[in-house]
């Protein structure tokens, strides 16, 4: 079971402050790759490349996943994209509130009107 | 003018959502009224209730009880249902209130709640609300930003759905 805990929004900016873990970003929205095939496209060591994904882990842009002795990499769930979606569905949220409220408000002021009228 | 158009053509001023620093929430919003008018649409139980859970919601939900004493020191209660015998209880404390100002409330049915600060600016006879929540700690507005996860009776799953999403 993977429990996803949206870290602070500073942790994934500082994440993707370096431009090497923005491109294993963009690998990773095209497919998983392990560890191993992510340091031979960047042409980086397997240590470096470990370290580039820990940091990326933790700011959960990546979710890794041992099996045997592979470590999978992918995009995570938490992070940007969690909060960029929780942030839309409250501007529905209180979009659709607003709206409303702007209708009674308009009919509270049509009132106010007429009783100043008569 | 900024303004946009709804699904029903209506001419509505955009209501925008924003994060600031790892604690607090803040929606800001325009309307064509002065701030009296929009206080009262805000304060008065039976003016609330007809626009907090607005009508476009899918699944019946709706507003069962709506109590609210809008002044300092005075506490709110609303309960939400779903068509069933369940509800979902929302309950705080107003700790301050100036008429046509502001309103700041608890949210006490969860630990950690956040405390709520709605305030009414007048804009040369219009109205700037701004809605603004500060939550206890950063992980307090993680865990609500994860949308808590609380486990609900089958009959409140679609008012859960609405309250955590906005019922598309």
């Amino acid at each position: 079971m993977v429990h996803y805990v949206s870290p602070p929004l500073d942790l994934s900016f500082a994440a993707l402050a370096d431009a090497t873990r923005r491109g294993i970003i963009d690998q990773l929205g095209r497919s998983d790759a392990s560890i191993t095939s992510l340091a031979d496209k960047f042409e980086m060591t397997l240590t470096g490349m470990k370290k580039h994904v820990q940091v990326l882990e933790r700011a959960g842009l990546v979710v890794t996943q041992k099996v045997g002795r592979v470590r999978t990499c992918r995009l995570g769930k938490g992070g940007l994209a969690a909060e960029a979606e929780w942030i839309e569905a409250h501007r529905k949220l209180f979009e659709a509130r607003f709206d409303a409220l702007d209708d009674i408000i308009s009919k509270m002021k049509q009132e106010v009107s007429n009783e100043s009228a008569g | 003018m900024n303004q946009q158009v709804n699904d029903a053509g209506d001419v509505h001023n955009p209501t925008s959502v924003e994060r600031r620093g790892d604690r607090e929430l803040v929606i800001t919003r325009t309307f064509d009224a002065p701030p009296s008018i929009v206080f009262r649409a805000w304060s008065q139980a039976e003016l609330f209730r007809r626009w907090w859970v607005p009508e476009s919601v899918p699944g019946g939900v709706s507003l069962v009880s709506c109590e609210m004493d809008v002044r300092t020191g005075g506490t709110y209660r609303l309960e939400f249902g779903a068509g069933g015998p369940d509800t979902m209880a929302f309950f705080g404390k107003y700790l301050e209130v100036v008429p046509n100002e502001r309103i700041v409330w608890t949210n006490d049915e969860g630990e950690e709640g956040a405390i709520t600060t709605v305030t009414f600016e007048d804009r040369s006879g219009k109205t700037l609300l701004t809605f603004h929540e500060i939550y206890p700690s950063s992980e307090a507005l993680e865990e609500a930003l994860q949308g808590g996860a609380a486990a609900l009776p089958e009959q409140l799953e679609q008012l859960d759905e609405f309250l955590s999403s906005a019922g598309e």
